[in-house]
């Protein structure tokens, strides 16, 4: 049957399992916006950003595990993808970004709206593509999704002339077969490398787990947490591995690195094996790399052989797909004892508990902490928090009990600012009977605040917490730790947020009192309909414990006692 | 060859140039794909070839670059995550030629003729070109052996030269060529 090539985006996209695609139209990909029309079963949302649409697009894969398709059209359209591309690829999401060009014919003139988009995200994909006919249409896209999803997920962009949507030509499904010779994305481990691994793992007498995103995103989290009983070893996980064992478990320790509690870096600093699991030892992670850890051996087990060695030389190196490397563990594992490590961890977690704010019983104010726990006693297992950057997103981190996987979605490996909002809406679209609450600063709301109208347009059931203090409080807090509280710049101002969702035809309210939060919460939780709760907190509180950079990671700055007075009932 | 399954083997970080061949489709944007991981991961570039290969569709490069055995781990492994390469081999420790080829063009009048054509006649070198005050050299050879006839050279004054960089094979009669399967392999079926 004859197709344009407009529709073969489509056809693709709709058989890749695709329900909902994130985008903006325009002049180059108008053709396929046309197009788009006949596609019923496809939703497209309209963000008011393209930015927007390439971070909903990886929230909406980091809720699902699907791939999140983001359109655009040439030049400022897939310029604006950027960040969003950058944010997906360096936690390893699988989005697919299809963006118009200008016709075949004018390319390299300096067309209006001509950006060479493929040459400007080469560094920042896993793989793209430029097409310039209408028949190489459908084997590219579905390359494009297959690189995407398998082996280390991450974004593809295919860029896609105006000339090649607008061309007709026969379409056989079976006519296009992908053809990636070079591509390995299955790569697995000798029996040998399991001998060397389980050999340490039976000497240790100290061993931990660092768990990270690898373990989500292979569906590891079972046989991780039959692992960690059977040998019992503690696990440390990494901001994305959060989800990764459920925060109740006994085995699981919490958050590791800057901003990780201090029985978690010290177990770190004092274990004699490290078993890295789908990780990428990045430095906010280690602390200082040159006393890192330095009396543990150490196992890497990654799907990426470029991990292994990259960061922390290792004693074993493992190459592949976690799910499967774990269940190999498990059968070949003896199961151990290690009660002393565990009690000594125990009682150091105790010690540093004590010093938590929640425990405080004149606080002296609100605190971010008091909201997030808040949050915590009343949302389910399954409620999907999606967190901006800085100290708001560290305190959800320390605060927030994660207990099932793809729970937290926040930006890890950039630190994208304004990434929450466009991603929850990308969430809540892959996942629409799940809660979904965004928590933000008042900082990085503004970046892309815009995004409240796609809530008001798709009707969404979001839940929107801005943590308000006033500043750029996580680059405050350095200036307060590092440059003698010169504050450059970090004091912002914000819209009258309440206003602000009102003028977009959504819900907001104000909290300025502790005791207001429960309530605050159970209403926003309880409207249908997006709601903005505005939380007025202390303005100079910092993230504790914070290990500053370049320092060893046992050196952290540790939480300062609010009052000596405990309250008990916590 | 990158083998994931091989335990890492420990040695002494010391520099030394690691010549590479890269298999890799001949595709628009693959030169420009591995110069940007370079550059993107701050891996040192020595020199850089490329030429077809007797599969069609299969380019051929060779990259010589300076850096420890670790760090060259690493750059094979990430050349091996461009989805458009086919294969990497890194000819460092295996018994392999190098050669480079060199145009030397040499300011050189009648006078001075014969005790250059002496000289050049010790590195096999030959005369592609005479003028009468100049002639251009055509020399092929390891980088060293280049570099020794350029030293000779300079007290009569170089004019212009230009080198390839190095291009590499491996010894015997293992091939280096990249076999066809990997060009004809397919990924299973996604999709309806």
């Amino acid at each position: 049957m004859k197709r344009t090539g407009a529709q073969l985006i489509w056809e693709v996209v709709t058989r890749e399992g695709v329900d909902t695609v994130f985008g903006y139209p325009g002049g180059a990909i108008l053709p396929a916006y046309d197009a788009l029309v006949e596609y019923k079963n496809l939703h497209h949302v309209l963000t008011r950003h393209e930015q927007g649409a390439s971070h909903a697009a990886d929230g909406y894969a980091r809720a699902t595990g699907k791939v999140g398709v983001a359109v655009a059209t040439s030049g400022p359209g897939a310029t604006n993808l950027v960040t969003g591309i950058a944010t997906a690829n360096m936690d390893s999401s699988p989005i697919v970004c299809i963006t118009g060009q200008v016709g075949s014919t004018v390319i390299g003139k300096d067309a209006f709206q001509e950006c060479d988009i493929t040459g400007i995200t080469q560094p920042i994909t896993k793989h793209n593509y430029l097409v310039t006919r209408a028949e190489d249409i459908v084997g590219v896209l579905r390359e494009a999704f297959y690189v995407a999803r398998s082996g280390r997920p991450g974004p593809v962009l295919v860029d896609i002339t105006k000339d090649a949507q607008n061309q007709e030509v026969d379409f056989e499904w079976g006519d296009s077969p992908i053809r990636l010779p070079g591509y390995r994305p299955d790569l697995s481990a000798l029996p040998e490398e399991y001998d060397r691994a389980l050999k340490l793992l039976s000497e240790a007498k100290r061993p931990l787990f660092l768990a990270g995103q690898g373990i989500i995103m292979s569906g590891a989290e079972e046989e991780l947490r039959k692992l960690a009983e059977a040998a019992h070893v503690p696990v440390a996980l990494t901001l994305l591995g959060l989800g990764g064992l459920p925060t109740t478990h006994p085995a699981n320790l919490g958050m590791m690195g800057m901003h990780g509690e201090a029985w978690v870096n010290t177990a770190i600093q004092e274990a004699d094996l490290l078993i890295a699991l789908g990780m990428r030892f990045d430095d906010r992670v280690t602390g200082d790399l040159a006393t890192y850890a330095q009396n543990a051996k150490k196992i890497h087990v990654d799907i990426d052989p470029a991990e292994i060695d990259k960061n922390v030389k290792v004693d074993v190196g493992i190459v592949g797909d976690l799910r499967a490397v774990l269940t190999t563990f498990n059968e070949r594992l003896k199961p151990q004892k290690r009660d002393a490590w565990s009690e000594y961890i125990e009682k150091s977690r105790g010690e540093a508990e004590q010093h938590d704010i929640l425990k405080a019983a004149e606080p002296g104010g609100l605190y971010a902490a008091h909201v997030i726990d808040e949050l915590r006693k009343l949302t389910g297992d399954n409620a999907i928090i999606v967190t901006d950057v800085g100290q708001h997103q560290m305190w959800e981190a320390q605060y927030y009990a994660h207990n099932q996987p793809r729970t937290l979605i926040t930006s890890g490996g950039l630190g994208t600012m304004g990434f929450a909002l466009p991603a929850a809406i990308g969430a809540k679209m892959g996942c629409p009977d799940k809660e979904v609450w965004v928590i933000a600063g008042d900082g990085g709301f503004q970046m892309t605040a815009c995004e409240l109208q796609t809530c008001a347009q798709e009707n969404l059931d979001l839940n929107i917490i801005v943590i308000n203090n006033g500043y750029l409080g996580m680059v405050r807090q350095w200036q307060e730790m590092f440059y003698d509280k010169r504050y450059s710049e970090t004091p912002i101002s914000s819209p009258d947020f309440v206003k602000l969702a009102e003028a977009h035809g959504l819900t907001g309210a104000r909290v300025e009192t502790l005791g207001d939060v429960p309530g605050a919460v159970a209403a926003s939780q309880a409207h249908k309909g997006t709601s903005l709760t505005d939380f007025r907190v202390v303005a100079e509180d910092a993230v504790y414990p914070m290990v500053p950079t370049g320092k060893a990671l046992d050196q952290m700055v540790r939480r300062p006692r609010k009052t000596p007075a405990i309250r008990q009932d916590t | 060859m990158l083998n994931p399954n091989e335990p890492i083997q420990r040695t002494a970080a010391r520099r030394q140039l690691h010549t590479f061949v890269v298999y890799a489709e001949d595709k628009p944007g693959v030169l420009s794909r591995i110069t940007s991981l370079f550059r993107r991961r701050a891996y040192n570039i020595d020199s850089l070839t490329a030429g077809h290969t007797d599969v069609p569709g299969v380019s051929r490069l060779t990259v010589v670059t300076e850096s420890d055995d670790a760090e060259a781990r690493l750059i094979e492994a990430n050349l091996y995550k461009l989805v458009n390469v086919l294969r990497v081999e890194d000819l460092t420790h295996v018994s392999a030629m190098k050669r480079d080829l060199a145009l030397i063009k040499v300011r050189c009048n009648a006078d001075a003729r014969p005790q250059v054509m002496q000289m050049i006649e010790v590195f096999r070198a030959r005369i592609i070109d005479v003028a009468p005050e100049s002639l251009v050299l055509e020399i092929t050879g390891t980088g060293d052996k280049i570099d020794g006839l350029l030293e000779i050279l300079q007290p009569f004054g170089i004019i212009e030269m230009v080198r390839t960089g190095g291009v590499a094979m491996t010894r015997g009669s293992e091939a280096t060529t990249v076999h066809p399967h990997f060009v004809h392999a397919l990924v299973p079926q996604t999709g309806n």
